[in-house]
């Protein structure tokens, strides 16, 4: 039988039809009254206050943060290397965020969870049934002697982690030194940070660029780790101590940055055999990191670990508050082993989401995080090795057997400059 | 990841282009494919001949689908890494290359009107 236009054209229709209608429904929202509080509109608060409000009917939302810039801070790697502008990571903080909830414009000054309420710098007191801690983390230049953030773009410094703008001036003198050559010298923190395997990157980049430039045999670099490892996970510690040998750096352990004389392109370092001195004509100083001040005067961070830090004392499987147990804290300020990265609160929201539901419903909810973490580990432009891994330090991978974690792989490249920005968007939307 | 679903990929890539732009090249994409398999319908067949001339456009087509991608990311050849890398680059090919050998295919055939049998 011969099929004519119009059947063809109705057949069609019937089967996109059939797609749309087999999509699956939305799950109810739970109706409830509760005043939930949300502190830090960043990677975590803004998909708890999306994925919330998409839960429930009725709950009075309110989030908290003075910026009105939202960073994507895993972009920065990219801005300090040349290859995206510094706007490739800056957005609206209200483009974000569900309607429906409140935005008061301020930071907070004060959490108090034994009176269920917070107070912000502008004086208002705002109190809660549930608080959901996201503030982030505070870049402690201060603890550097000699450190600040007009040093950055100027005598061989830069910073990567400082934002959008000092990526860029890090790039600018990353350029310049690759021109030259010299020594580049390499850093990480002595305290827990927000991807650990940014300062490795960033090392990898800058003798990328000394190589295609012709620099390389000019260039010295060093890597100066805090402890005697180069990244946590022994496994992947291994494979990035092979790629170091292999790119000819020199390796300096148990080596933590003290302070820093930009006039003489000096930096000092602790060390157990004491003070070391290390010249530079380009260095990456990524600082101390520790809890915002508002989370380490309060009550909330751990007594009997990270004392020096403040990280919120947390259950590390449901992100829930081990004394106040309707506190919650996702991202960087939660005191869990591992997870400062975006992939992490990626996982960790949705937990803490269900888990604050269920709490509100009186039922128990089996979601937990299980340490996921994800570090597209750059080696060069066009290559990187995407590793995963949890708490137990195992490998995680997304794709097993497609994907091999510790190879230097195009694909894992062309994830994280086509597909991490886009999921991590969709991650704010609470769509991913 | 925790949870790798189609509802996730559907979201990134609305992400990437925009949604309006995303479903429109999906809606172009299904409407070319459609066209095509109408015109089979159509004809009865497979009109060999006008494929065949179609298929000239296949490399063409891969190729411009590779550079394109290298083009939008800061990557190319030289940056393969791995048997995955060669298969994501034939993937890419085949893509660029069936993509535009059926465009090729449907465009002509269209304009022409319906053939005598």
């Amino acid at each position: 039988m011969l099929a004519n236009r119009r059947q063809f054209l109705g057949l069609s229709a019937a089967g996109a039809a059939a797609v749309v209608t087999s999509s699956p429904a939305r799950a109810a929202k739970i109706k409830s009254n509760a005043r939930i509080v949300i502190l830090g509109a960043g990677a975590a608060g803004t998909a708890a206050a999306n994925r919330l409000a998409e839960r429930l009917d009725g709950a009075k939302i309110t989030i908290v943060d003075a910026r009105k810039q939202h960073l994507y801070q895993p972009g920065f790697t990219l801005i300090a290397a040349g290859l995206k502008p510094a706007n490739y990571s800056v957005s609206g903080t209200g483009d974000w965020l569900p309607s429906d909830i409140d935005w008061i414009e301020e930071a907070a000054a004060e959490i108090d969870p034994v009176a269920k309420k917070i107070v912000t710098t502008g004086g208002k007191t705002v109190d809660y049934d549930y608080l959901v801690v996201a503030t982030g983390i505070k870049l402690d230049f201060e603890a550097i002697e000699g450190m600040s953030l007009d040093l950055i773009g100027k005598n061989g410094i830069g910073s990567v982690y400082a934002g959008p703008d000092y990526a860029a001036k890090t790039w600018a003198e990353m350029d310049r030194f690759t021109e030259t050559g010299g020594v580049g010298l390499f850093t990480r923190p002595g305290t827990e940070m927000k991807c650990a395997g940014a300062p490795l990157k960033y090392t990898f980049l800058t003798d990328d660029y000394a190589r295609k430039k012709g620099t390389r045999g000019k260039t010295e670099i060093i890597y100066a780790a805090h402890n005697k490892t180069l990244f946590g996970v022994p496994i992947v510690n291994e494979k990035v101590r092979m790629l170091y040998e292999d790119r000819g750096f020199n390796t300096v352990y148990d080596h933590v940055m003290k302070a820093i004389d930009p006039g003489r392109k000096i930096a000092t370092f602790a060390t157990p055999d004491g003070d070391k001195e290390i010249g530079f004509d380009f260095t990456n100083v990524i600082p101390p990191m520790r809890s915002p001040d508002v989370i380490r005067n309060s009550p909330l961070p751990w007594t009997d670990k990270w004392t020096d830090q403040g990280w919120v004392e947390v259950d590390q499987y449901t992100m829930r508050h081990r004394r106040f147990p309707e506190v919650f804290a996702v991202g960087d300020a939660a005191g869990v082993p591992k997870g400062k990265t975006a992939a992490s609160v990626k996982w960790q929201v949705p937990v803490a989401v269900d888990q604050l539901v269920a709490q509100i419903e009186g039922r128990e909810s089996s979601e937990t995080y299980n340490g996921y973490t994800s570090c597209p580990l750059i080696t060069q432009v066009g290559k990187a090795m995407l590793i995963e891994f949890d708490y137990k330090n195992n490998l995680t991978p997304s794709f097993p057997g497609i994907i091999a974690p510790l190879e230097e792989l195009w694909i894992s490249w062309l994830m994280k400059e086509i597909a991490l920005k886009p999921t991590y968007n969709a991650m704010l939307r609470g769509r991913a | 990841m925790k949870d790798v679903s189609i509802g996730m990929f559907i979201a990134v890539f609305e992400e990437i282009f925009g949604a309006g732009l995303f479903w429109g090249m999906v809606a172009a994409a299904a409407a070319i494919l459609l066209a095509f398999l109408y015109l089979i319908v159509r004809d009865h067949k497979l009109e060999s001949r006008r494929f065949l001339r179609a298929e000239l456009w296949a490399p063409v087509g891969a190729l411009a689908a590779i550079l394109f991608v290298q083009f939008w990311t800061n990557s190319g050849f030289t940056d393969i890494g791995g048997p995955i890398d060669v298969i994501v680059l034939i993937l890419i090919g085949s893509a660029g290359a069936i993509g535009l050998t059926i465009l090729a295919y449907v465009v002509p055939s269209l304009l022409s009107g319906r053939r005598s049998a």
